[in-house]
């Protein structure tokens, strides 16, 4: 059982609205650095940054955070392949920095990459967008940028689709099997 | 794979994770704070029972910057040299908890025993082991000669790299034979008769006695050490021939083709196998080597520390990502 619950209309609405309301939150893209969780954060935050440059026609910095090092569950687990980190040159110090992740659901990938950033510097803010948020936080950890709220079951299984990875932009709601979600 | 004992153990696939994870741990080094909490609470223990500087120092880095505590064990000074028994420390080491032994022995086959004869749970990784194997090195040469040849991506396939020197008492040269064949390189050794081991033809190599042949058509040349330590016998009639037959100098360099690199394991004996112009030329990329060997072992260490189980994984991937 799966259904849609974005389509690539929505998912390009709710880029379009986060561009806006990250603009209007920090008056304007001065000083914005978007970093990525890859893999399908890094995407979103090109697309997003893409879109802040159509707006304010200036360019804004986009860069990618693995936090795989950073997990609280590496030992859980076979060791992964790491993904790639790029940090912008000028660095993130004093910079407001916004995480883009495509899910937000423990809030566990988000403390992680709290973690990273403070290893790499020292931002003057760290705001969070999120393409969904599908609710069952373990931390205290909100996200100020949603695209949709999707209220789930821990048996669900949210995948995002994305033209860049998968050939097209859908978000869907799948009926996991018990204990994979 | 629990441990990493023999280049050959590594397919392409795998060999060509490490490169990569390496890559991405490079970057720890140009950041502020250079050290990741991925190993933390682990404990990896350098035992080593021959001497060496840069191999121990570059493991306990590698260890640090992962947060893992480290203890250097060396032979000299220890119960070692009260004839203890690689088994006895083996079990003391055990004991006390270690995650990882990372362990260098002038006997070939030490990490192989220590991994295999149930002594010790945790992970061994050779650093080098008599005139056997050294992967990490080899390991660290593919990582150097892929960045400068091949972007730092991808294998091998096709790239002619030279071997030239004391192939006999190296396990560098073995393990770089293995490695690089196994990630598509053409690997020509070069030395001679009397310092190739017999039993040659079967590695996955060609073998020269001429250096001025081969030259002309490689791109990464290695340069090994003339191993006085493990020479009991004549091998050449004196230094001055040996350089002049198989050194690299100037004259030889010049041959080489543009974008063609100069390796050496290191130490080097300059004026023996390669002479301090070439050595302190831009084409020599030993400095690197030794930054690139940080990385490479950093990639090692959290392959086979960093996750649960079967140690190193391969690259599973998934379609759209559920979370």
């Amino acid at each position: 059982m799966s259904k849609v619950v974005l389509d690539d209309a929505d998912i390009g609405r709710a880029i379009t609205r986060i561009s806006h309301e990250i603009l209007e939150r920090n008056k304007g893209s001065e000083d914005l650095i978007l970093l990525g969780i890859p893999t399908r954060g890094f995407p979103l935050a090109k697309r997003i940054a893409a879109t802040i440059e159509r707006i304010e026609s200036a360019p804004v910095e986009v860069g990618s955070l693995d936090i795989t090092l950073y997990r609280d569950d590496l030992r859980l687990r076979p060791a992964r392949p790491l993904e790639a980190t790029s940090i912008p040159a000028a660095g993130i110090d004093g910079r407001v920095v916004v995480l883009v992740d495509d899910v937000l659901y423990s809030g566990r990938t988000i403390r992680a990459a709290l973690d990273a950033i403070s290893d790499i510097g020292r931002p003057r803010a760290v705001q969070l967008a999120v393409l969904v948020d599908r609710g069952h936080r373990e931390l205290p950890i909100r996200p100020d940028f949603v695209g949709k709220n999707l209220p789930t079951s821990h048996g669900e299984q949210v995948r995002v689709a994305l033209r860049e990875f998968d050939g097209t932009d859908e978000v869907t709601l799948l009926d996991a099997p018990e204990g994979t979600a | 794979m629990r441990h990493l004992l023999s280049a050959a153990d590594l397919d392409s696939a795998t060999a060509q994770l490490i490169l990569d994870t390496a890559a991405e741990l490079a970057t720890v080094t140009d950041r502020s704070v250079k050290k990741l909490p991925t190993l933390r609470g682990r404990t990896v223990v350098n035992l080593f029972f021959e001497d060496s500087t840069r191999t121990r120092i570059s493991f306990e880095m590698a260890a640090k910057r992962l947060s893992a505590d480290v203890i250097n064990f060396a032979a000299k000074g220890s119960s070692v040299s009260k004839g203890e028994s690689l088994k006895d420390t083996a079990l003391t080491l055990e004991a006390m908890g270690a995650d990882a032994v990372v362990i260098r022995h002038s006997a070939s086959g030490a990490p192989h025993r220590l991994a295999n004869a149930g002594w010790i749970g945790g992970t061994v990784v050779n650093a080098g082991d008599g005139t056997h194997e050294h992967p990490t090195q080899a390991l660290l040469d593919a990582y150097t000669i892929r960045r400068h040849l091949r972007g730092g991506k991808g294998d091998l396939d096709g790239l002619r790299v030279t071997i030239v020197g004391d192939v006999l008492h190296s396990r560098v040269a073995r393990s770089n034979v293995l490695l690089l064949s196994i990630l598509g390189a053409d690997v020509t050794l070069v030395g001679p008769p009397t310092l190739l081991p017999t039993g040659i033809d079967s590695w996955p190599c060609k073998v020269s006695y001429d250096i001025d042949e081969v030259i002309p058509g490689t791109d990464a040349l290695m340069m090994l050490r003339v191993q006085l330590e493990r020479m009991q016998a004549a091998y050449f009639p004196s230094a001055r021939e040996y350089s002049r037959a198989y050194g690299l100098d100037r004259e030889r360099m010049v041959k080489l083709p543009d974008h063609a690199i100069v390796m050496h394991p290191g130490p080097m004996n300059r004026g023996m196998e390669i002479s301090a112009e070439v050595a302190d030329s831009d084409r020599a990329v030993m400095v690197e080597q030794v930054a690139n060997g940080v990385s490479v072992r950093m990639a090692v260490l959290y392959l086979l520390l960093g996750g649960s189980g079967e140690a190193i994984a391969t690259a599973e991937k998934s379609g759209g990502r559920a979370a």
